[in-house]
Parts: structure tokens; sequence; C-alpha cells
């Protein structure tokens, strides 16, 4: 039955790709906040996909191995009138780039979707494999 | 007498094994699409097949002592495994093509299936074949 190791690796697959859909979601949410009481903006957060190995050769799932922040500078707009602006009367908005966050959701959506239709496959030839001989 | 009865359905079952292994493959490429740097691997079904059927070119275990246990008909060779190529480049180097890996995933979830219904039909021939009727 080395068919069950399917769901393994499609399950670490589907549970990288929604740790990716959580990302994109904080950042859509946060892509209009401005720079907190600490100064510092929001940074756009991506997740790092890694290969694992589970069991013989060939067979590997995925996981998370650690979530980065994108360094760059926060969007300046300047608009004196708002509470949070600075000395020169800029806001200091967060680095998130909202069509990069919607192409990312969408390529992470249609991988869940993959590996769901992959363990599904894998379910209905299992359950055909135990009615073997009947 | 029995081993006769046996043998095809052997045959069937080193296929199914192999499928099985296949779509484990498979499902491991679909599974990395997004992994940078994974490197796509599949089998060449032919000649793994040919090879677990008893055309084993090297790696035989020859069994020249009486206390050494040779390997059986049920025991597999670990397989070839290939690496696939980029069919269009990427940049974080990932080499899995999700349109052939679909289609070979479908392909093999079918001849899985018909290797299933295979056995199943030969149980069926053997069992009337038993009964005599």
């Amino acid at each position: 039955m080395s068919m069950l190791r399917i769901f393994n690796v499609s399950g670490s697959a589907i549970s990288a790709q929604s740790q990716r859909l959580n990302a994109v979601a904080s950042n859509l949410a946060n892509a209009d906040t401005v720079a907190g009481p600490d100064g510092q903006p929001y940074k756009a957060r991506q997740v790092v996909f890694q290969t694992v190995p589970m069991g013989d050769a060939g067979t590997a799932g995925v996981q998370v191995s650690n979530v980065v922040e994108d360094q760059a500078g926060g969007r300046r707009v300047h608009d004196p009138a708002h509470p949070q602006a600075d000395a020169e009367g800029y806001v200091t908005y967060s680095n998130v780039n909202a069509v990069e966050e919607m192409v990312n959701m969408i390529s992470a959506s249609r991988s869940y979707q993959n590996n769901v239709e992959v363990m599904n496959t894998a379910k209905t030839l299992l359950q055909k494999t135990l009615q073997m001989g009947s | 007498m029995l081993d006769r009865i046996t043998d095809t359905l052997n045959f069937q079952a080193q296929a199914l094994s192999l499928r099985s292994q296949r779509q484990r493959l498979l499902a491991s490429n679909i599974a990395n699409a997004d992994t940078p740097g994974y490197v796509a691997r599949d089998m060449d079904f032919a000649s793994a097949l040919r090879e677990a059927a008893g055309e084993r070119s090297a790696g035989t275990l020859a069994a020249t002592q009486p206390g050494h246990v040779g390997a059986g008909a049920g025991a597999a060779l670990p397989t070839r495994l290939e690496y696939a190529t980029q069919s269009q480049s990427s940049l974080d180097r990932n080499t899995v093509d999700m349109d052939r890996e679909r289609a070979n995933f479908v392909d093999n979830a079918v001849h899985y299936e018909a290797t299933l219904r295979f056995i199943n039909q030969q149980v069926k021939t053997l069992q009337s074949a038993i009964t005599g009727q």
C-alpha cells in the first residue's frame, strides 16, 4: 500500500499552500496600513518552500522553511493632514504590492486545488484496490 | 500446477506495485510544483516492469550458499529514477511542468485501474474454472 504515502505528500503540500495563502491574506489585509507607534510600517511576508524527503527515493513533500519579510521601503505619500505624518508631512504605508499578492493568491489556490485533486484520485484508486478480487 | 495459476497474477501484481510507485512520484512532483530548486522525478515504466518481471540485467541476488536468501518473486529492486529536464525554464530552477505531470498522473491512474481490472477478471476466470461451470 505504498500509495498511502500520497496522502502525506499531498497533505504536506496543501498545508504549505494554506500557509502561503495565510501570508497573502495577511499582506492584503495590511496593504493600506500606515506606520504604527514604533514608526515601522507593515512589511510584506513571503513563505519559503522547501522539499522534505518522505521515505524512499523520489517521494518528497513540502514544508515552509521560513517566512521572510520584504525589506523594501514602504510607500511614502505626502499628506500633512494625516495624524501619522512625519515632520516632512509624509505618511509611510506598508510595502505590500497588491498585484503581486493577488497573483500569489491565485497561484496558491490553484496549487491547493491540484493537490486535493491528487488526493481524491489516490483515494478512489485505493478504494478500488481494497475491493480487489470481489 | 498452482504456480502456473498464480504466475499471471504475479505479473499483474508487479505492474500494480510499479504503477502505485509511479503515482507516488507524480504526486510528489505535483506537491513540489512551487518549491524552488526542485527537480521533477519520473521512471521509465516499460523498462522498470521488464526488470521486475524477471529480465533483471544487474543487481540480481544469487543464492550460491545454502544459507543465502534468494530474491523471491515478490522482491522488487529499487527502480531507477530519472530526472525531468526543464520544458520551460523558470527562474527558481524548478523543473515541474504542471501540464505534463497532470497528464502523466491521470494516465497512470487509468493504467492502475486497468491493471486492477485485469487482476479482478483473472480471479473471476480462475474461480469459474475451479467451480467448473
